[in-house]
């Protein structure tokens, strides 16, 4: 178990990378920390490992406070996003290097880097030099170190960063296995909000130095907490409208849409709000329809068995899901019917 | 079509006039050593070796390519040591001034084995005990060499990505650990080019043993070489030639190994 009390980081100049964090890494956990570039996430992880020294607040791994222990006695280990696999020495002496560090006998520790070597599926590759391994292979061979030293916590910065885009996909898959059958508490660090949602059990979703919201990808899909995680995450952007509460409805983009189940009875009429839905959630008719955001059609982009629908309402643009088959033609006059249960208000940023 | 060719030719002749110029020297070195009677004409050899005789019968010659072999390869080996030290320290601390001092460093180390500093480092050196000494004259070469060496070799440290480090040092593996385990082996061909600068500068270098070493039998080839001259006060072409060849071999040689053995660099292992 990883937990982070009031974590501060400031860097000479001022710059504050990390705002008094708090976080708790359960046992076995697969745990996302994700954040647009420069949010502190990298800096978050490199603080666990040790290679940053946090200006206050506390680091506790597996009820130990490691605050001020150097980064190779916090018993973790750290994949780099570059994997810093060393290029003088083979893929034997690569596993094995955290073994030598710990005066294990050379018998051994051939015995156990092949051992893991086998399970990473890198048996005929142990002879060879990281300049003659694939980028996928050489990310198993920096995975297979960081498993040589059954350390208590992984750490992972980026691991899929430097694959190309399809053989990510696989090493996602590869990766959240790998991480289940281990069961060790991993920490990962991602810019790609697609592959916290499909790898973490649960994940922190970073903004300036703050975490903004933490939570099972469900939880941080559904109901994001504030409008920056809302417009952070999903692979089509949610819909985020201006609109006023007028009595049991909201006013929103020229249309009258029900007061979500979730906000009814803590809004107060009259008041300014945002309504957030995501394109997901919203049917597209072609039929008037009550209580639906009415639009005309201004665009419609393929994402494959479906299509994303842009409408222009009163000003706003909505977009919508649109199964293959039925997309509608520009020009037509939409209407987007909101799920009621996945409908969100925010107040001043938050979710009501 | 003709003026092409015209320009062609001229353009060889040219090159091969330059080629010819610079050629002319080495030539000579390769074929005075092995004539009876050698001039300063690049002549047919004779193919004779009684000038290598006469070499070898000389009380100093040999002896003094041994001591250059010793001030050479102590001075590298002190120059890399120390160097790869400071450079990595240099490279991965963040001290302020660090530019300033660095380049502090480099504009005084062209001063310290110049003529400028003649006098002090030979009253330097008597003061210190180190005159007449093989040891004090390393120290003193190692010295000069060292600012220019730190400087080079912080540049290739500066290449290399920090993550090496940080992946070992997260393993455990403590600082002269990492130096030793992975900041060596990666910038190697830097600590190659170090060493063979400075053998070749200490191997070429006249002024500062002739200065430092009053004991002929201490001396390098270098100061030995400027002894070999005839009762007339001629120079005796037969031995400076013969002993001209068998200084060079050493450092061509030198060249060769190294850079089959270090010219190339190692690949890989960070994804970039």
């Amino acid at each position: 178990m990883i937990e982070l009390r009031s974590l501060t980081k400031v860097y000479p100049g001022g710059v504050k990378a990390l705002d008094a964090l708090d976080l708790e890494v359960r046992d076995g956990e697969f745990f996302a920390l994700l954040g647009p570039s420069g949010c502190g996430k990298t800096t978050l992880l490199r603080t666990i490992a040790g290679l940053e020294t946090a200006t206050s607040g506390q680091v506790v791994i597996g009820g130990r406070d490691v605050t001020n222990v150097q980064p190779g006695g916090r018993d973790v280990a750290m994949v780099f996003q570059d994997y810093a696999l060393f290029p003088h020495m083979d893929v034997t002496d690569n596993i094995s290097y955290p073994l030598r560090i710990k005066k294990v006998p050379r018998a051994v520790r051939a015995d156990k880097a092949r051992e893991v070597g086998e399970r990473l599926g890198l048996e005929r590759l142990m002879d060879r030099r990281p300049g003659q391994l694939s980028g996928g292979q050489q990310q198993r061979v920096a995975l297979a170190r960081v498993m040589a030293t059954q350390a208590q916590a992984f750490l992972f910065d980026e691991p899929l960063s430097n694959l190309d885009a399809r053989l990510r996909l696989e090493a996602r898959t590869f990766l959240k296995k790998l991480q289940r059958e281990l069961g060790v508490t991993t920490v990962f660090v991602t810019h790609d909000q697609a592959e916290a949602l499909a790898m973490a059990d649960r994940m922190a979703v970073m903004d300036a130095g703050h975490i903004r919201q933490i939570g099972t990808p469900a939880e941080v899909f559904q109901r994001p907490a504030n409008t920056f995680v809302a417009a952070f995450i999903g692979s089509t952007p949610m819909n985020l409208l201006d609109g006023v509460v007028r009595g049991d409805t909201l006013e929103v983009a020229g249309s009258s849409v029900p007061v979500p189940a979730s906000a009814a009875g803590r809004l107060t009429d009259g008041e300014k709000i945002v309504y957030g839905v995501r394109p997901e959630y919203l049917t597209y008719s072609a039929e008037p329809v009550p209580g639906a955001l009415r639009g005309e059609v201004v665009l419609t982009e393929s994402l494959g068995a479906s299509h994303l629908v842009t409408l222009e309402a009163a000003g706003e643009t909505v977009q919508v899901i649109v199964a293959e088959g039925s997309e509608p033609e520009l020009g037509d006059l939409g209407h987007a019917v909101p799920r009621a249960d996945r409908s969100l208000v925010y107040r001043d940023g938050e979710l009501v | 079509m003709t003026r092409f060719v015209l320009r062609r030719i001229g353009y060889y002749t040219f090159v091969a006039v330059v080629l010819a110029f610079f050629a002319l020297p080495l030539l000579w070195l390769l074929t005075a050593p092995f004539t009876d009677t050698p001039t300063y004409r690049v002549e047919w050899p004779d193919f004779t070796f009684a000038n290598f005789a006469t070499i070898w019968e000389h009380p100093y010659a040999l002896g003094s390519l041994l001591n250059s072999v010793i001030l050479a390869g102590g001075t590298a080996v002190i120059v890399v040591a120390l160097s790869a030290l400071a450079a990595y320290a240099l490279s991965r601390v963040r001290i302020p001034g660090r530019d300033a001092l660095l380049y502090t460093l480099l504009l005084l180390s062209s001063i310290i084995t110049g003529t400028a500093a003649m006098v002090p480092l030979f009253q330097l050196a008597v003061t210190a005990g180190l005159i007449d000494s093989q040891l004090g004259l390393v120290l003193i070469m190692t010295g000069g060499l060292l600012p220019a060496a730190i400087f080079m070799l912080k540049d290739f440290m500066d290449t290399t990505p920090k993550s090496y480090e940080e992946s070992a040092r997260v393993f455990g593996a403590s600082p002269l650990r990492i130096v030793w385990d992975v900041v060596v082996p990666v910038v190697r061909p830097g600590l190659a080019t170090i060493a063979v600068w400075s053998v070749a500068n200490v191997w070429g270098n006249f002024l500062m043993p002739y200065l430092l070493l009053s004991d002929v039998e201490k001396q390098p080839a270098a100061v030995i070489m400027y002894t070999l001259y005839t009762e007339g006060g001629s120079p005796n072409l037969r031995l400076l030639s013969t002993f001209g060849l068998l200084y060079s071999v050493p450092v061509v040689l030198m060249y060769l190994f190294v850079s089959k053995k270090y010219g190339f660099r190692f690949h890989g292992g960070i994804k970039r």
